[in-house]
Protein backbone atom coordinates (compact mmCIF):
# COMPACT_ATOMS: atom_id res chain seq x y z
CA UNK A 1 0.00 0.00 0.00
CA UNK A 2 1.50 3.32 -1.06
CA UNK A 3 -0.23 5.45 1.59
CA UNK A 4 0.74 5.24 5.22
CA UNK A 5 -1.43 5.25 8.30
CA UNK A 6 -0.23 8.70 9.33
CA UNK A 7 -1.58 10.26 6.10
CA UNK A 8 -5.10 9.13 6.90
CA UNK A 9 -4.78 10.16 10.54
CA UNK A 10 -3.66 13.67 9.49
CA UNK A 11 -6.70 14.07 7.23
CA UNK A 12 -8.84 12.83 10.11
CA UNK A 13 -7.30 15.41 12.49
CA UNK A 14 -7.92 18.18 9.94
CA UNK A 15 -11.58 17.16 9.58
CA UNK A 16 -11.98 16.97 13.37
CA UNK A 17 -10.56 20.50 13.73
CA UNK A 18 -12.88 21.85 11.01
CA UNK A 19 -15.86 20.20 12.74
CA UNK A 20 -14.91 21.71 16.10
CA UNK A 21 -14.58 25.12 14.44
CA UNK A 22 -18.09 24.73 13.02
CA UNK A 23 -19.53 23.72 16.38
CA UNK A 24 -17.86 26.66 18.13
CA UNK A 25 -18.64 29.40 15.61
CA UNK A 26 -21.90 28.57 13.87
CA UNK A 27 -25.23 29.46 15.44
CA UNK A 28 -27.36 27.92 12.71
CA UNK A 29 -28.83 24.61 13.88
CA UNK A 30 -28.40 22.94 10.46
CA UNK A 31 -24.77 24.11 10.13
CA UNK A 32 -24.06 22.70 13.60
CA UNK A 33 -25.48 19.39 12.42
CA UNK A 34 -23.12 19.58 9.41
CA UNK A 35 -20.22 20.09 11.84
CA UNK A 36 -21.29 17.07 13.91
CA UNK A 37 -21.43 14.95 10.76
CA UNK A 38 -17.90 16.04 9.81
CA UNK A 39 -16.59 15.09 13.27
CA UNK A 40 -18.30 11.67 13.13
CA UNK A 41 -16.81 11.03 9.68
CA UNK A 42 -13.34 11.95 10.93
CA UNK A 43 -13.76 9.34 13.67
CA UNK A 44 -14.96 6.72 11.17
CA UNK A 45 -11.97 7.40 8.91
CA UNK A 46 -9.66 6.81 11.87
CA UNK A 47 -11.39 3.54 12.76
CA UNK A 48 -11.16 2.15 9.24
CA UNK A 49 -7.56 3.33 8.77
CA UNK A 50 -6.42 1.57 11.95
CA UNK A 51 -8.45 -1.51 10.99
CA UNK A 52 -6.52 -1.67 7.70
CA UNK A 53 -3.06 -1.19 9.14
CA UNK A 54 -3.24 -3.36 12.25
CA UNK A 55 -5.05 -5.36 10.48
CA UNK A 56 -8.16 -6.20 12.47
CA UNK A 57 -11.81 -6.42 11.47
CA UNK A 58 -13.00 -4.68 14.66
CA UNK A 59 -12.39 -1.21 13.28
CA UNK A 60 -14.62 -1.76 10.26
CA UNK A 61 -17.32 -3.32 12.43
CA UNK A 62 -17.32 -0.33 14.76
CA UNK A 63 -17.33 2.05 11.79
CA UNK A 64 -20.49 0.33 10.50
CA UNK A 65 -22.11 0.63 13.94
CA UNK A 66 -21.11 4.28 14.06
CA UNK A 67 -22.58 5.03 10.60
CA UNK A 68 -25.89 3.41 11.59
CA UNK A 69 -26.11 5.31 14.88
CA UNK A 70 -25.18 8.56 13.11
CA UNK A 71 -28.12 8.01 10.75
CA UNK A 72 -30.45 7.76 13.74
CA UNK A 73 -28.88 10.87 15.26
CA UNK A 74 -29.43 12.88 12.08
CA UNK A 75 -33.07 11.77 11.87
CA UNK A 76 -33.72 12.94 15.44
CA UNK A 77 -31.67 16.13 14.92
CA UNK A 78 -33.62 17.10 11.81
CA UNK A 79 -36.93 16.38 13.57
CA UNK A 80 -35.79 18.67 16.40
CA UNK A 81 -34.92 21.36 13.84
CA UNK A 82 -38.43 21.14 12.36
CA UNK A 83 -40.03 21.36 15.82
CA UNK A 84 -37.80 24.27 16.83
CA UNK A 85 -38.54 26.07 13.58
CA UNK A 86 -42.25 25.64 14.16
CA UNK A 87 -41.98 27.00 17.70
CA UNK A 88 -39.57 29.90 17.17
CA UNK A 89 -39.82 30.54 13.41
CA UNK A 90 -36.03 30.51 13.42
CA UNK A 91 -33.16 28.00 13.37
CA UNK A 92 -30.69 30.15 15.27
CA UNK A 93 -29.71 28.30 18.46
CA UNK A 94 -29.24 31.63 20.30
CA UNK A 95 -33.03 32.12 20.07
CA UNK A 96 -33.90 28.82 21.71
CA UNK A 97 -34.26 30.03 25.26
CA UNK A 98 -37.20 28.10 26.66
CA UNK A 99 -35.04 25.91 28.90
CA UNK A 100 -32.88 28.79 30.10
CA UNK A 101 -33.17 29.15 33.85
CA UNK B 1 4.69 8.03 -0.03
CA UNK B 2 1.39 9.75 -0.76
CA UNK B 3 -0.09 9.06 -4.19
CA UNK B 4 -1.98 11.52 -6.38
CA UNK B 5 -5.36 9.87 -5.86
CA UNK B 6 -5.03 10.17 -2.08
CA UNK B 7 -4.02 13.81 -2.42
CA UNK B 8 -6.98 14.55 -4.71
CA UNK B 9 -9.49 12.92 -2.36
CA UNK B 10 -7.94 14.67 0.66
CA UNK B 11 -8.22 18.08 -1.01
CA UNK B 12 -11.83 17.35 -2.10
CA UNK B 13 -12.80 16.21 1.39
CA UNK B 14 -11.23 19.08 3.32
CA UNK B 15 -12.21 21.85 0.89
CA UNK B 16 -15.81 20.67 0.72
CA UNK B 17 -15.93 20.36 4.54
CA UNK B 18 -14.89 24.01 4.80
CA UNK B 19 -17.36 24.95 2.05
CA UNK B 20 -20.17 23.10 3.85
CA UNK B 21 -19.67 25.34 6.87
CA UNK B 22 -18.80 28.59 5.12
CA UNK B 23 -20.98 28.78 2.01
CA UNK B 24 -23.62 31.46 2.21
CA UNK B 25 -26.48 29.26 1.09
CA UNK B 26 -27.40 26.24 3.20
CA UNK B 27 -28.43 24.33 0.07
CA UNK B 28 -24.96 24.65 -1.45
CA UNK B 29 -23.54 23.88 1.99
CA UNK B 30 -25.55 20.64 2.02
CA UNK B 31 -24.26 19.72 -1.43
CA UNK B 32 -20.69 20.45 -0.29
CA UNK B 33 -21.28 18.17 2.70
CA UNK B 34 -22.17 15.42 0.21
CA UNK B 35 -18.70 16.02 -1.30
CA UNK B 36 -17.08 15.50 2.09
CA UNK B 37 -19.04 12.32 2.76
CA UNK B 38 -18.24 11.02 -0.73
CA UNK B 39 -14.56 11.82 -0.18
CA UNK B 40 -14.60 9.78 3.02
CA UNK B 41 -16.12 6.90 1.03
CA UNK B 42 -13.19 7.30 -1.41
CA UNK B 43 -10.76 6.97 1.50
CA UNK B 44 -12.52 3.79 2.59
CA UNK B 45 -11.99 2.36 -0.90
CA UNK B 46 -8.31 3.35 -0.73
CA UNK B 47 -8.15 1.53 2.59
CA UNK B 48 -9.42 -1.68 0.96
CA UNK B 49 -12.75 -1.50 2.77
CA UNK B 50 -15.31 -1.51 -0.05
CA UNK B 51 -18.08 -2.81 2.22
CA UNK B 52 -17.84 0.18 4.56
CA UNK B 53 -17.48 2.50 1.56
CA UNK B 54 -20.72 1.21 0.02
CA UNK B 55 -22.46 1.52 3.38
CA UNK B 56 -21.16 5.08 3.65
CA UNK B 57 -22.45 5.97 0.19
CA UNK B 58 -25.84 4.32 0.77
CA UNK B 59 -26.43 5.80 4.22
CA UNK B 60 -24.62 9.14 4.15
CA UNK B 61 -24.47 10.34 0.55
CA UNK B 62 -27.75 8.65 -0.31
CA UNK B 63 -30.10 9.15 2.58
CA UNK B 64 -28.71 11.58 5.14
CA UNK B 65 -27.74 14.23 2.59
CA UNK B 66 -31.16 14.01 0.94
CA UNK B 67 -32.86 14.22 4.35
CA UNK B 68 -30.82 17.34 5.14
CA UNK B 69 -31.65 18.94 1.78
CA UNK B 70 -35.36 18.31 2.30
CA UNK B 71 -35.22 19.81 5.79
CA UNK B 72 -33.50 22.88 4.37
CA UNK B 73 -36.33 23.22 1.86
CA UNK B 74 -38.85 23.31 4.74
CA UNK B 75 -37.15 26.35 6.25
CA UNK B 76 -37.92 29.94 5.25
CA UNK B 77 -35.84 31.37 2.43
CA UNK B 78 -34.32 34.22 4.46
CA UNK B 79 -33.06 31.83 7.12
CA UNK B 80 -31.21 29.75 4.52
CA UNK B 81 -29.05 32.72 3.60
CA UNK B 82 -28.86 34.20 7.07
CA UNK B 83 -25.44 34.48 8.69
CA UNK B 84 -25.32 35.88 12.19
CA UNK B 85 -21.95 35.44 13.77
CA UNK B 86 -19.69 38.10 15.17
CA UNK B 87 -16.08 38.46 14.11
CA UNK B 88 -14.77 37.89 17.63
CA UNK B 89 -16.41 34.48 17.85
CA UNK B 90 -15.14 33.65 14.39
CA UNK B 91 -11.52 34.44 15.24
CA UNK B 92 -11.89 32.52 18.52
CA UNK B 93 -13.18 29.55 16.50
CA UNK B 94 -10.26 29.73 14.06
CA UNK B 95 -7.86 29.90 17.03
CA UNK B 96 -9.52 26.85 18.60
CA UNK B 97 -9.29 25.00 15.28
CA UNK B 98 -5.58 25.76 14.97
CA UNK B 99 -4.93 24.73 18.58
CA UNK B 100 -6.72 21.41 18.05
CA UNK B 101 -4.92 20.84 14.75
CA UNK B 102 -1.44 21.68 16.09
CA UNK B 103 -1.75 19.84 19.39
CA UNK B 104 -3.27 16.69 17.92
CA UNK B 105 -0.83 16.88 15.00
CA UNK B 106 2.09 17.07 17.43
CA UNK B 107 0.75 14.06 19.34
CA UNK B 108 0.34 12.10 16.09
CA UNK B 109 3.80 12.96 14.78
CA UNK B 110 5.51 12.12 18.09
CA UNK B 111 3.71 8.81 18.48
CA UNK B 112 4.80 5.61 16.81
CA UNK B 113 2.07 5.82 14.17
CA UNK B 114 4.46 6.91 11.42
CA UNK B 115 6.33 3.61 11.69
CA UNK B 116 3.21 1.46 11.22
CA UNK B 117 3.10 -0.08 7.76
CA UNK B 118 1.48 -3.25 6.52
CA UNK B 119 1.88 -5.74 3.71
CA UNK B 120 -0.82 -8.04 4.98
CA UNK B 121 -4.00 -8.58 2.93
CA UNK B 122 -7.04 -6.48 3.75
CA UNK B 123 -9.72 -7.68 6.14
CA UNK B 124 -12.24 -9.88 4.36
CA UNK B 125 -15.88 -8.85 4.63
CA UNK B 126 -16.70 -12.35 5.86
CA UNK B 127 -14.80 -11.49 9.03
CA UNK B 128 -16.99 -8.42 9.46
CA UNK B 129 -20.07 -10.62 9.07
CA UNK B 130 -18.73 -13.05 11.66
CA UNK B 131 -18.00 -10.14 13.99
CA UNK B 132 -21.57 -8.92 13.66
CA UNK B 133 -23.26 -12.28 14.05
CA UNK B 134 -21.00 -14.02 16.57
CA UNK B 135 -19.32 -11.46 18.81
CA UNK B 136 -21.48 -8.35 18.58
CA UNK B 137 -24.96 -9.76 18.00
CA UNK B 138 -26.41 -8.25 21.22
CA UNK B 139 -25.06 -4.87 20.11
CA UNK B 140 -26.59 -5.44 16.67
CA UNK B 141 -30.00 -6.14 18.23
CA UNK B 142 -29.65 -3.10 20.50
CA UNK B 143 -28.69 -0.97 17.52
CA UNK B 144 -31.72 -2.15 15.57
CA UNK B 145 -33.97 -1.22 18.50
CA UNK B 146 -32.27 2.16 18.87
CA UNK B 147 -32.71 2.85 15.15
CA UNK B 148 -36.38 1.85 15.21
CA UNK B 149 -36.96 3.90 18.37
CA UNK B 150 -35.19 6.96 17.05
CA UNK B 151 -36.99 6.94 13.70
CA UNK B 152 -40.34 6.53 15.47
CA UNK B 153 -39.37 9.28 17.91
CA UNK B 154 -38.33 11.55 15.05
CA UNK B 155 -41.68 11.03 13.33
CA UNK B 156 -43.60 11.73 16.55
CA UNK B 157 -41.50 14.85 17.18
CA UNK B 158 -41.98 16.22 13.68
CA UNK B 159 -45.71 15.47 13.58
CA UNK B 160 -47.83 18.55 13.09
CA UNK B 161 -50.13 19.26 16.04
CA UNK B 162 -53.25 20.93 14.76
CA UNK B 163 -55.05 22.80 17.50
CA UNK B 164 -58.52 21.87 16.23
CA UNK B 165 -57.65 18.17 16.15
CA UNK B 166 -56.21 18.40 19.66
CA UNK B 167 -59.38 20.03 20.93
CA UNK B 168 -61.51 17.31 19.34
CA UNK B 169 -59.30 14.64 20.92
CA UNK B 170 -59.58 16.33 24.32
CA UNK B 171 -63.35 16.48 23.99
CA UNK B 172 -63.50 12.80 23.07
CA UNK B 173 -61.37 11.96 26.08
CA UNK B 174 -63.63 13.91 28.47
CA UNK B 175 -66.70 12.20 26.99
Amino acid sequence: MSNELIDFVIVSVALLAIGIYGLAVKRNFIRMLFAVEIVINAANLNLVAFARFLPHSGGQTFALFSIAIAAAEVAVGLALIIVAYRMYKNIDVADFRSLKG
Amino acid sequence: MVDTLFLGIAVLTIVSAIAALEMRSLVYGGIALMGTLGGIAGFFILLDSPFVALFQIAVYVGSIAVLILFTIMLVKRELIFQKKEDTKRRYAGIGLMLIVMISLGAVVFNSGISSITTDEPAVDYREIGEDFLIYYWPALVAMALVLAGSVTGAMILARRHDEVEDEVEDEQRTD
